[in-house]
């Protein structure tokens, strides 16, 4: 039996509805109000600072960037002198910020993953101590963890006359901890570029490994012969360019070091501080994503006859690292701002050079927004990079 | 029974009744055997560990508690070879109140102390009723009128002078009051179908996630006058209160963003089918399920709120951390930062703690 069709012609008049019931007209009317109430808001705002700034007649814009920044930076990765540009001094200020955090998220990863499986060590010494760091240093602000580290450093650490040595070129003081380098030479530039195309062949061994597995079943040790090779190549650079063995070693002369390399209390302390910090959080991500991959998992790889570092490798980090790395992410994103905290305890990051610009200029506005766009900048661009890392490693299903 | 049982069986019996469990493997010998030394790995790392300990505890037992000075002067400190408490000792009511006037400062420890009952009575989960937020609301104004003072014969104290730890408190304690519901309109306002008021929502999360607390802080110390209309002007610590309010909020919004997309939709469209519009179905079925979802992490955010309040130092406003600073930087005391540091490490741990411990017992209570 065929079913009837319908009539389209007879259709059931809706009743209508009133305008203000229509939930599609009501969403515009909320929103338009919405964006109402914004803007009349950011333009009283708006108006207001304009007032303000006229009657204090200080000057908007970007262009005090260009004026000479007369102060000095203590530390920096470039050249730059009182005589260089506000521009120069806060480029200095990001280097300073990134090379705080670069550092800082490369040990906290190690240190927090290191306390993390200490927590789950069947050692009780072990694991209660990894309980109790990771207890201490969450409930402790980091601000204050910083100060306390800079005042150890300040105080109890003696001036350069008298420094503490504790092996050949190696000297601490409350100026900071000097150590010999090698003396610069032409070989060491050929050296990093022996290491970056080590890098490529490494990168390329790897896809090539993983594909004659993929084909034949057989495997290759990658990692000891990636070790070889990146480590190799600028050791065979360094031979081949004569093995230079000159030292700049620290010599003590007036009242501090002159020579070698130079760690100062202020990034000594800010590293140490931040990184102890955002490492009991790690260690608590990362116990809790090795926790996450079931006891059934690395059972059944050593069934299938998996040697103890392939069930590491292939079973059991593929699925913690899915679990790990949103959380992680946000804690590294976490050191990368609390490295903002630097200005209290001196060292000259960003926010310390662009604060001091504030001080000098009184461009408040210019000044804050900066901090802000910087920082954006650095979270954006992280959590792209951590999203893009996160899609690769989740889990693919059909 | 077992005498008889005995004498009827043979000696075989009698033994096994009689062979104790190997030693090795109960009592504190096993479970030293089977904790620090089961394989050679483990116990070269307890050795190691128990090497350390020893190199580390003795000296510090000995600085902090033997050779330690704990009433003495600041010059006789310099004498001695351990810590010196005195530090905290002879500057103990700067640190906790600092500027508050010398014969007031019963009213911000009475204050405190009202605080912290308040937080006990709710700890327990019996008391979640609407009596206990009027509890709140009338103790929280009570607390401000302690500390303002000009009625019933207080003296009226310049909130310039609110200082020390009743800062720190009020600060994390009112901005997570206010964050809370802003949090909350911020998470429902992302969640929306309308596009506009969801960019608005999700702009501002985003901005205030991606900048550090300081430089908020920052904007309310040397940007925020300049919105302000002339002649009108709003104290420091309001200010620094208004920027960590902002910026908690933003953070409880992700908290809450999370329990909101827990729940099923099932009961989004079920509270629809019954007829109730969008703000009857988020007070009355949406909202009580997520944020009872949402208890521990929001835990979690009052803790580092708390925490946070620190950063308060760096726009110059005098909480517990500055106290303790401008006591170590007077001449008398000079050299013992790291003791005055300890203590306030101390107050800050045992507060965070509390707050982690209980949302780890609620959490473990509310999966049930």
């Amino acid at each position: 039996m065929q079913p009837e069709p319908i009539d389209s012609s007879i259709s059931i008049k809706p009743e209508s509805i009133p305008f203000w019931n229509d939930p599609d007209k009501r969403a515009i009317f909320f929103q338009v109000t919405a964006l109402i109430v914004v803007a009349v808001i950011g333009y009283y705002l708006f108006s207001n600072t304009q007032a303000n700034l006229e009657r204090q007649s200080i000057a908007t814009g970007f262009g005090f960037m260009q004026k000479e920044a007369s102060f000095e930076i203590g530390e920096s990765m470039i050249s730059y002198s009182a005589a260089d540009t506000y521009a120069k001094a806060l480029f200095v200020g990001v280097l300073n910020s990134l090379k705080v955090a670069f550092i800082g998220i490369v040990l906290t990863v190690i240190l927090g993953t290191f306390i993390g499986i200490a927590r789950l060590s069947s050692n009780w010494l072990m694991s209660k101590l990894a309980a109790i760091y990771i207890e201490v240093f969450q409930d402790v602000p980091v601000l204050l963890q910083l100060f306390f580290w800079y005042a150890i450093f300040y105080e109890t650490l003696p001036s350069p006359r008298q420094a503490i040595h504790p092996m050949d070129g190696v000297f601490l003081t409350n100026r900071g901890l000097v150590f010999a380098v090698p003396e610069s030479h032409p070989i060491h530039k050929y050296m990093l570029i022996a290491f970056i195309i080590g890098c490529t062949g490494v990168f390329f061994l790897k896809q090539w490994a993983r594909k004659r597995q993929d084909e034949t079943g057989r495997s290759f040790p990658v990692i000891r012969v990636s070790a070889l090779i990146l480590l190799g190549m600028p050791c065979l650079a360094w031979l081949a360019g004569g093995a230079p063995s000159a030292m700049n070693t620290p010599v003590l002369s007036g009242f501090n070091f002159v020579g070698g390399a130079n760690i100062s209390p202020e990034f000594g302390a800010l590293l140490l501080g931040l990184v102890l910090y955002t490492a009991a959080f790690v260690a608590e991500i990362v116990r809790a994503g090795i926790q996450s991959v079931s006891h059934g998992q690395s059972e059944a790889a050593m069934s299938l006859g998996l040697k103890p570092g392939m069930i590491l490798h292939l079973v059991i980090l593929p699925q913690a690292l899915r679990v790990i790395i949103p959380p992680l992410t946000s804690q590294l994103l976490n050191l990368t701002k609390n490295s903002s905290l630097a200005i209290a305890i001196g060292y000259p990051d960003f926010v310390s050079v662009a604060n001091t610009t504030i001080n000098q200029t009184g461009q408040a506005i210019e000044g804050v927004c900066l901090i802000m766009v910087v920082y954006l900048f650095f979270s954006l661009s992280t959590s792209v990079f951590m999203n893009w890392y996160n899609k690769k490693m989740a889990l693919v299903e059909r | 029974m077992s005498e008889v049982l005995s004498n009827n069986n043979n000696s075989i019996h009698d033994d096994a009744d009689n062979v104790k469990p190997p030693i090795a493997s109960v009592g504190i010998i096993g479970w030293i055997r089977h904790n620090l030394f089961n394989g050679p790995i483990n116990s070269i790392i307890t050795l190691a560990i128990l090497y350390i300990l020893w190199k580390v505890v003795p000296p510090f037992v000995n600085w902090a508690f033997i050779e330690s000075m704990w009433t003495s002067s600041g010059a006789e400190c310099q004498q001695a070879d351990g810590a010196c408490w005195s530090v905290i000792y002879a500057n103990f009511r700067f640190i906790i109140f600092g500027f508050f006037p010398h014969d007031q400062q019963w009213r911000p420890l009475v204050a405190m102390i009202l605080l912290v009952t308040l937080l006990l009575c709710s700890q327990n989960r019996n008391n979640w009723k609407k009596s206990l937020a009027y509890a709140w609301i009338i103790g929280l104004v009570i607390m401000g009128l302690l500390m303002k003072g000009g009625v019933l014969g207080l003296p009226p104290i310049e909130s310039s002078q609110w200082s020390g730890l009743p800062l720190t408190m009020l600060l994390s304690v009112f901005g997570m009051v206010a964050a809370y519901p802003l949090g909350i309109v911020l998470a429902l306002g992302r969640r929306s179908t309308m596009p506009a008021i969801k960019s608005l929502c999700v702009i501002y999360i985003e901005l205030i996630r991606g900048v550090p607390l300081i430089s908020l802080l920052f904007m309310s110390s040397v940007m925020f006058p300049l919105f302000l209309p002339e002649g009108l002007t709003i104290n420091k610590i309001l200010r620094a209160q208004i920027a960590i309010i902002l910026f908690t909020a933003a953070y409880v919004a992700e908290v809450v963003r999370g329990g909101l997309q827990a729940i099923p939709k099932g009961q989004y469209e079920a509270a629809e089918a019954i007829g109730l519009n969008y703000y009857m179905k988020m007070r009355l079925i949406i909202l009580p399920q997520a944020l009872k979802v949402v208890i521990p992490p929001t835990v979690g955010v009052l803790i580092s709120a708390f925490k946070d309040t620190s950063l308060v130092v760096i726009i110059a406003l005098y909480d517990l951390l500055k106290t303790t600073q401008s006591t170590i930087s007077n001449p008398k005391w000079m050299g013992f930062s790291a003791e005055a540091y300890i203590f306030i490490a101390l107050i800050y741990f045992v507060c965070c703690y509390a707050m982690s411990s209980y949302s780890r017992r609620l959490e473990r209570e509310l999966d049930k």
